[in-house]
């Protein structure tokens, strides 16, 4: 069977996970990214490569950050963008996912960004739209339940790109909520199918999830070890909710054992670079000194973030 | 494939020159349409008195035909070093052939501002127009049947080679 995402020409016709992305696909959407950051620059923060397309961001899952970024790349691909948080409004009516699809695709949508809570939504709209001949229309997974957030990793993947030049000597540490991350997810299939040699997870054992060995990665249990001579270190966010369940301690327990502070970091090397997908919890799992600090990049991965995402846009629209 | 009765590039790029000596603003930059437009500006800037600011365009978000054939996969970053608002511009490219390109240049031109005016300067013009768009300088005129392509390429030396291939489907210059 052929990966959903290609189509029979073998290019990219949705972007749904990046488990099983040819590598030369990947390094496609990172270049083509390269010339877009420098559009938000200009006078005119548009280019016409969407002009009359429309862009139905389907959020089932709040995300006011990731909604925005898509939001705005469509925007400055002179797309049309329409925001839906059909959290609060259709499904609460009863109407199911595909018929919300089918009416959007009556209004004569040409992309569906899709944020749901689960896993495997985006996928199942893509096959739906096959299925019925409309194969035309694109979608893109903005984040589905715990299984991907393929943007979110190719941005981490630009970003490690832009300081680092090259994956093929690089020590990446993934830290904290692995368990629940489709960040981490994302960003180990990434830098596995780019040939980065050393990908660690490092958190409490209660937030691995079981078997993450496989996913060519090795499992720190004691951040001290974990950092050592790391070039990338990647930050998740520690969703309060984890804490009501019997997960973890307290707050203050976890920061004192992996939350990211300028001691610790010193034993990773000295130009390392630190990056979290946002939003933050300072004090929780980054001290402020460090998410301030000059090592920190997780401002520019937003800025990044708007030029990938105009880049997957563009190359699907274009195929 | 080399074609006897294609002209040298060298001797093309120096006639170039000579008709834009003089005639171009003292302080006109230089802009190339990548990448064989940005070649012949890097040269032209050296040949030319005065100072020349050279900038590199890519037009692969302005091209018309993006819906038919999708974004390329090589694409190279607009650069220019300089306001364009107000300035005096010259358009570099090295086979002027629809005016597509040019348009597509001209368009994200206007994207970073207003410029004061802008001329275009083509190393060859083999005719074959598909928009009003007309050459300010050219380096020679030449007549190619339209199933081939010129092409311009840069030696490890530096210096500039045309020579003529198969046209990719219906491929517009």
């Amino acid at each position: 069977m052929r990966n959903p995402q290609l189509n029979g020409a073998g290019e990219l016709q949705h972007l749904l996970t990046l488990e099983g992305l040819p590598s030369e696909i990947i390094g496609r959407i990172l270049d083509t990214a390269v010339p877009f950051v420098s559009i938000a620059e200009r006078d005119v923060k548009k280019v016409p490569l969407l002009r009359g397309k429309t862009v139905f961001n389907l959020f089932f899952e709040n995300s006011t950050r990731t909604r925005t970024t898509f939001e705005i790349a469509a925007k400055r691909l002179s797309a049309d963008v329409i925001n839906l948080n059909i959290g609060v409004s259709s499904t609460t009516k009863g109407e199911t996912l595909l018929d919300t699809i089918d009416n959007l695709v009556a209004m004569n949508a040409d992309m569906f960004v899709v944020r749901h809570g689960q896993s495997g939504a985006p996928h199942l709209i893509a096959q739906h739209l096959s299925a019925t001949g409309r194969e035309h229309i694109h979608v893109i997974n903005a984040g589905d339940g715990r299984h991907g957030h393929p943007t979110q990793g190719l941005l981490d993947l630009f970003t490690i790109r832009h300081y680092k030049r090259d994956f093929h000597a690089l020590t990446v540490a993934i830290i904290g909520d692995v368990l629940h991350s489709r960040v981490a997810r994302s960003l180990i299939q990434g830098l596995t199918t780019l040939g980065t040699p050393e990908v660690r997870v490092i958190g409490p054992q209660t937030l691995m999830p079981t078997a993450v060995e496989s996913m060519g990665v090795h499992v720190f249990h004691d951040m001290r070890k974990g950092l050592a001579d790391c070039d990338v270190v990647v930050m998740l966010r520690l969703q309060s909710e984890r804490m009501k369940g019997a997960l973890l301690p307290s707050a203050g327990e976890y920061f004192k054992h992996y939350g990211l502070t300028a001691d610790k970091l010193k034993l990773a090397r000295p130009d390392a670079i630190v990056m979290h997908p946002g939003p933050m919890n300072r004090g929780v799992e980054i001290d402020s000194a460090v998410a301030d600090g000059s090592h920190s990049v997780i401002l520019p991965q937003v800025t990044f973030g708007i030029a990938v995402r105009m880049a997957v846009m563009s190359i699907l629209a274009g195929n | 494939m080399t074609d006897a009765s294609l002209p040298d590039a060298e001797i093309t790029l120096g006639r170039l020159a000579e008709k834009m000596r003089g005639a171009v603003a003292f302080d006109a930059m230089l802009i190339g349409i990548h990448s064989g437009g940005a070649w012949v500006a890097e040269r032209l800037g050296e040949l030319l008195p005065g100072e020349h600011p050279v900038g590199y365009i890519d037009v692969s978000f302005y091209r018309d035909d993006y819906a038919q054939k999708g974004l390329r996969p090589k694409l190279a970053s607009t650069t220019l070093p300089f306001e364009v608002a107000g300035s005096r511009i010259v358009l570099v490219d090295d086979v002027l052939y629809t005016g597509r390109s040019v348009r597509a240049a001209i368009n994200e031109l206007f994207d970073y501002g207003r410029p004061e005016s802008i001329e275009l300067a083509v190393l060859i013009d083999r005719g074959g127009r598909e928009l009003p768009i007309q050459a300010t300088y050219v380096g020679a005129r030449l007549a190619v049947a339209r199933n081939l392509s010129i092409v311009l390429q840069r030696r490890l030396d530096g210096s500039l080679e045309l020579s003529v291939e198969p046209a990719e489907g219906a491929a517009s210059a």
